[in-house]
């Protein structure tokens, strides 16, 4: 990697330059560390992200998913560890100095200077000439289909459009990194789901790496190339979202990321054959109301009493007792008539699932 | 909301009889800057401009009303710096004792005028040494000016967060561009506001400028009380009154306006 002190965030990099650093990852945490007083939000984070990538943070709040983002920003200096963008430590600059913009919460817009305006500020600040950023704003416009908005103020946008310009404003500084925190948390559903898809497509456009921090699971499954799942501080697993789902590193994350349906104790001993915790999820799991039929290989099964049916359109849900203790929750799509569903209530059945389905956590919080 | 019609009209009288205390008293101030009866009877008798053009004309209220300025704004100004950089201070960082500081801050607002200046004149003659002048009232003004500067900034800072800064500062700004750029703009009218208000107080306060102000210098709410009784100065005084009615409530009503709309709609 060549050595690049330049203070000023070259709007261009020199091509060999680029090239040379692609070779690290765009953003690289060791050890990373923040106290605030007494209370240690961020307690020893090791991860890379790697260049293009749409990686998530995902965890309930409080659990330091935001610090992170932050002190990658700039915003909170880290209490020990360091923070790498693309191979250069940037642990003590301060925000200004390093190539990461952010999308807030709560977007952030200046609510004095009207649409163009907000989207050409870092352009302006980097005192790149006003035809020249004039131009690259109106991209930037175009990109997030604003361009008819440029005259306006802020305060004449809806929700989504404000969402918009605050990633236009970030994007038009081509940063090296994307930070986006919660960006989708003020929209209503709808407007959110349409949201996912166009920052994922915005994404794919400009290949620039995407830390997205969340904690909405189906948002993280459904954009991320990766996922982090954090909690108190410090990152229980890091995958892709088939991993994250399908093999929960710990009974945190299997409860944090889908529902939490995890056998125990005794029950594990009897149903699995073995001692431990156990997740499986619950639509993973058959019913069958003849309780006679017998496991086929690569089967396990446990007979139960339903206690509870709850009907929730495209799929059912059931509550079901087992007989060797512990509870587990079944979600079966609503295919037959759905009056069979219901009738179940109250009755003996028997559930099935692949033995792969049904796997080992580390105990954790 | 809806009231009975013999509820509404009470209101009215009401709200009519509070004003018209308030503000008949004013009015027969105006009326008497124009009325030719050096006695002031009731009702007026002629129409005259004689006191305007010879209050026009009067070195003492002249001086005055220089004086007054002079003041007026160099407390202001003093206020602006201190009670922006108290404010900032207050509001964006924490510190051991802060929610004291703040109480410090605008307790001079609510003592007493004469326990402040009696205060301000044992500090300056016999403590500091001080000959009292222009210097010393500047300074007793600037105590309880800086205080609406203050809420006024205050105010502001709590309603923008600090949000907007971090945007600026991550988008490539250092701080002072994002001072130039963001935080000044935004805190502007608040400013204004905060000032207008300062030199009100400033220009119409009478208790604090008695125990501050040095001997042969008079501001003009002073030269009022000095003339006040001597017959052939009164009315000039209802002139010099009817000047002030109207100077002071142009910057209440822009405080007004400014505090009120600008930003109010600009929490995004």
């Amino acid at each position: 990697m060549s050595p690049n002190q330049a203070p000023s965030l070259a709007v261009q990099d020199p091509a060999g330059e680029r090239a040379g650093r692609d070779a690290e990852p765009a953003v690289r945490l060791r050890a990373l560390r923040k106290a605030f007083g007494p209370v240690t939000a961020v307690d020893g984070v090791d991860l890379d992200i790697a260049q293009g990538e749409f990686f998530s943070m995902l965890g309930p709040s409080g659990s330091g998913k935001t610090t992170v983002l932050r002190m990658i920003a700039g915003f909170e200096l880290p209490t020990s560890g360091t923070v790498e963008l693309a191979g250069r430590d940037v642990s003590t600059l301060a925000p200004f100095q390093r190539d990461v913009n952010t999308v807030f919460q709560d977007y952030a817009l200046f609510p004095h200077m009207n649409v163009l305006a907000n989207v050409e500020y870092g352009l302006r600040v980097k005192r790149v000439p006003r035809a020249q950023r004039r131009e690259r704003a109106l991209e930037a416009l175009r990109t997030v289909r604003l361009e008819d908005f440029a005259g306006r103020k802020p305060s004449q946008l809806s929700g989504g459009q404000r969402q918009r310009v605050a990633l236009a404003r970030a994007l038009v500084n081509r940063p090296r990194v994307l930070l986006l925190d919660e960006p989708l948390g003020a929209l209503d559903l709808k407007l959110r789901q349409a949201m996912q898809v166009e920052l994922k497509q915005i994404q794919r456009e400009v290949g620039i790496t995407f830390v997205f921090v969340t904690h909405d699971q189906d948002e993280a499954l459904t954009m991320s190339d990766r996922i982090a799942v954090f909690n108190n501080g410090a990152i229980e697993q890091v995958g892709s979202p088939v991993e994250v789902y399908e093999r929960p590193a710990s009974a945190f994350v299997a409860g944090f990321v889908g529902t939490s349906n995890l056998l125990s104790g005794p029950a594990a001993e009897q149903v699995i054959g073995r001692r431990g915790i156990y997740s499986i999820r619950p639509e993973k799991i058959r019913i069958d109301a003849d309780l006679a039929v017998p496991a086929q290989a690569g089967e396990t099964s446990a007979t139960g009493a339903v206690t509870s049916v709850v009907y929730a359109g495209a799929t059912v849900r059931y509550e079901v007792s087992l007989d060797a203790g512990g509870q587990l929750s079944v979600v079966r799509p609503n295919e037959g008539p759905a009056a069979d569903a219901l009738r179940l209530d109250g009755s003996r059945v028997r559930l099935v699932w692949r033995d792969e389905h049904s796997f080992r956590v580390a105990a954790g919080s | 909301m809806t009231v009975s019609r013999t509820t509404r009209i009470a209101l009215f009288g009401a709200l009519g009889l509070g004003l018209a205390v308030i503000y008949f008293p004013l009015l027969v101030v105006l009326l008497n800057s124009v009325n030719a009866d050096t006695t002031f009877g009731w009702p007026p008798s002629r129409f005259t401009l004689e006191w305007w053009s010879r209050a026009v004309g009067n070195q003492g209220a002249l001086e005055a009303l220089w004086t007054s300025v002079r003041a007026g704004l160099a407390a202001t100004g003093i206020a602006l710096v201190l009670g922006t950089m108290a404010a900032f201070a207050l509001q964006r960082f924490r510190f051991f004792g802060r929610d004291s500081v703040s109480l410090l801050i605008i307790l001079p607002i609510a003592l007493p005028g004469i326990v402040t200046g009696i205060a301000l004149n044992n500090a300056f003659r016999t403590v500091l040494g001080i000959d009292l002048g222009l210097l010393t009232v500047v300074i007793a003004h600037a105590t309880f000016c800086i205080v609406v500067v203050f809420n006024n900034v205050i105010a502001r800072l709590r309603r923008l967060g600090g949000n907007l800064e971090e945007a600026s500062m991550d988008l490539g700004a250092n701080g002072v561009t994002t001072f130039r750029l963001v935080t000044f703009p935004m805190l502007r009218s608040a400013l204004l506001a905060g000032g207008l208000l300062a030199f009100a107080l400033s220009f119409d306060e009478i208790i604090v400028t008695t125990f501050t102000l040095g001997a042969g210098l008079e501001t003009l709410p002073i030269w009022i009380l000095n003339n006040l009784f001597r017959p052939n100065q009164a009315p000039i005084v209802n002139v010099v009154a009817a000047v002030l009615i109207v100077v002071s409530t142009v910057p209440v009503y822009l405080a007004q306006r400014l505090s009120g709309d600008t930003a109010s709609g600009g929490r995004i």
